[in-house]
């Protein structure tokens, strides 16, 4: 049984630069190679922002893991877990846990009543253009917190992986990582997104599985021993990584800051807009749920792995080992895979993570062409005159546009403090779209004033919260260190935006003199439960 | 037909809607989603509380195992949700799809 840590001379001497790269050569290639063939007849409008609905439950259920294993739960969490012990792992069950709610309440529903986006939903018993506009907005908003806080760990993890330490260097990695993914998406539109999200989510899992399954014979496959590993390699605090509080437990304000985060994190998936979209890649309902199954199962097996492979990164590598690497916490997972495998091993898994990165992104960069072009472009502004190819036309210049944006916010970002924007946008999803999801499905008085109030409330009180919040200003690891305008104590802003979310919805129906539609409801609700009229599969594919 | 539904003042979904079969679908899916949403999000809550406000008690060890009572929460909020994912499943095959398709088949048949 190894309890000592491995002391690594200096973490960019790990691995072998070459072998990482073609690694990642090879998945690049295996995958264009499979989205230039899967998007032959990539014609619709359907096609094109829902892969035609024709993918399988399974399929999608494995596409939808990873779309949601982004770079911050992968490599966050099993760094979290490796530095901070059981907060990390309470990060993991917020996420799963959140699938419940989709299961239960949201994804059958949804794929029954809509075509391509969340607005689709929302406006089908509410005025189109106001509501089209906010939830495009807060998609908009969602997709660009979370697609800044991927480019921004991509930085970092090219110091680690490639060797590469010069600031030109990482800018023009960033810069291929990013262009490959504007070619994924442009040639392949949803369906090529879903088939690179599906090969790298099996790799990702299989890979994590076959470096627990190490990490645990190294200790006899003794769960009790792995910990007492880490334990003993944590140093003289090492026993505190076994028990609750280590990043959260200081103080009364950082307690509620970590409950505020649990409530970001188990409302925020379901109104998660590139999660809701993938909901749309299915020809039915049910297949909607089974997706649903499917994506629980494995992302609840994932994070299972990513304790053991925390743990073990804190046991083999050492915590203080990890925070030093460039890279920081998020080096665990890569370091581990060195400790154990050597560059072999640490290619194969650098290799994924950068694959995560590009499947994420890509998802993302698809969600948002499609909530500008077919809410904001083709229904606000074109009142819905616009034919569908000219609607797929402005999808691909946004993803262009979005591509760029991911590209320039990556390079930007990577010396920024900005891994909040993770749980921000889980914030913002819980406030502003979940509330408004809920209501327009099972709340037959909702009307357009709700959502806008709801919609708009809950969007503009997270950015309000966070910007005055410790993340932003007046700590040491704050965006702006130096200057001091925090007078909001908690680092999220979720237990006061996601209530007020819920609530704006309320009063803002019920002060509107709005007429309902019953027809329209009953319409929604009797599509919604039971399936009848729902856009069906365009294509095989 | 759109002129004597619209003199009923009904349109074909709303009396699919009203119809009792409808009612009862609906009733039986609110009544299994509803509370079964309640007890995750309370379970999952009791669970954040614990870890934040019952350190002691979550750091208790099992044995002479490093396994804490924490740990064994933690993953007892993995078992339930798989469990309510299975529960679900088969509740929704079983009990919702019939009653779900039957009602569709009716709307899509026009026979409303």
């Amino acid at each position: 049984m190894i309890t000592a840590p491995l002391h690594l001379a200096a973490a960019t001497d790990v691995g072998n630069p070459a072998v990482n790269i073609s690694i990642f050569a090879a998945f690049v290639l295996v995958t264009l190679y499979i989205v230039i063939r899967a998007s032959r007849n990539n014609k619709t409008a359907a096609d094109f922002y829902a892969g035609g609905h024709s993918f399988s439950g399974m399929q999608n259920g494995i596409a939808i893991s990873g779309d949601y294993l982004s770079a911050a739960s992968f490599l966050g969490i099993a760094g979290a877990i490796a530095v901070n012990g059981y907060d990390g792992f309470l990060y993991s069950i917020g996420f799963l846990v959140a699938w419940l709610v989709a299961l239960l309440l949201v994804a059958e529903l949804l794929r029954n009543t809509g075509r391509f986006t969340m607005a689709d939903v929302l406006s089908f018993r509410l005025k189109q253009r106001p509501v089209r506009m906010a939830a495009a907005l807060a998609t908009l908003l969602v997709v660009f917190f979370y697609l800044l806080a991927q480019m921004a760990g991509a930085g970092g993890l090219v110091a680690l992986l490639l060797g590469v330490t010069t600031a030109a260097g990482k800018n023009i990695v960033i810069a291929v990582v990013g262009a490959i993914m504007i070619v994924y998406v442009l040639v392949g539109g949803m369906k090529g997104t879903t088939w690179v999200q599906i090969i790298k989510a099996v790799l990702l899992i299989i890979g994590a599985a076959v470096m627990t399954v190490w990490v645990l014979a190294k200790f006899g496959y003794s769960l009790s021993g792995l910990l007492e590993g880490a334990v003993a390699a944590g140093g003289p605090d090492g026993v505190s990584l076994l028990q609750p509080g280590k990043a959260y437990g200081a103080s009364g304000t950082t307690k509620l800051s970590f409950i505020s985060l649990a409530l970001a994190l188990v409302l925020g998936t379901a109104g998660l807009p590139h999660v809701l979209m993938r909901f749309y890649t299915v020809p039915t309902g049910r297949e909607a749920r089974k997706s649903v199954v499917w994506a629980i199962w494995l992302i609840g097996i994932f994070y299972l792995f990513t304790l053991v492979l925390g743990y073990g990164a804190g046991a083999l590598v050492g915590p203080e080992a990890i925070k030093a690497a460039p890279g920081g916490v998020n080096s665990a997972a890569p370091l581990l895979a060195f400790a154990l495998g050597g560059e072999v091993l640490l290619g194969l898994i650098a290799a994924v993570a950068f694959a995560t990165i590009l499947a994420v992104v890509a998802g993302l960069t698809i969600t948002a062409a499609a909530s500008f072009s077919h809410d904001i472009y083709a229904n606000v502004i074109k009142k819905g005159t616009l034919n569908p190819d000219g609607e797929v036309k402005v999808a691909r210049w946004t993803v262009v546009v979005i591509g760029a944006v991911a590209i320039v916010g990556g390079i930007y970002a990577q010396n920024q403090n900005i891994a909040f924007l993770v749980a921000l946008a889980f914030a913002v999803a819980a406030s502003a779209n979940l509330p408004t999801i809920l209501f327009s499905l099972f709340w037959k008085r909702f009307n357009t004033s709700g959502a806008l109030w709801s919609m708009y409330g809950g969007l503009i009180s997270c950015i309000v919260l966070i910007a005055f919040s410790p993340v932003v200003s007046g700590s040491e690891t704050a965006m702006f260190p130096n200057a001091d305008f925090d007078w909001f104590p908690l680092t999220n802003p979720g237990l006061v935006s996601i209530p007020l979310g819920f609530l704006l919805g309320i009063v803002g129906t019920l002060v509107s003199k709005e007429q309902p539609h019953p027809e329209k409801f009953a319409e929604m609700e009797v599509r919604s439960l039971t399936g009848a009229g729902a856009e069906k599969a365009t294509a095989r594919h | 037909m759109a002129d004597t539904t619209e003199l009923a003042g009904q349109t074909p979904y709303q009396r699919v809607e009203r119809s009792d079969e409808f009612q009862a679908l609906r009733r039986r899916f609110r009544r299994f989603v509803f509370p079964m949403t309640a007890f995750f999000l309370i379970w999952y809550f009791a669970y954040v509380l614990l870890a934040s406000y019952a350190h002691d008690f979550m750091s208790t060890r099992i044995g002479d195992s490093a396994i804490t009572v924490g740990l064994l929460f933690g993953l007892g909020q993995f078992v339930t949700t798989f469990a309510i994912t299975m529960i679900y499943v088969r509740w929704a095959n079983n009990t919702l799809d019939p009653a779900a398709d039957a009602l569709r088949e009716r709307v899509e048949g026009g026979a409303l």
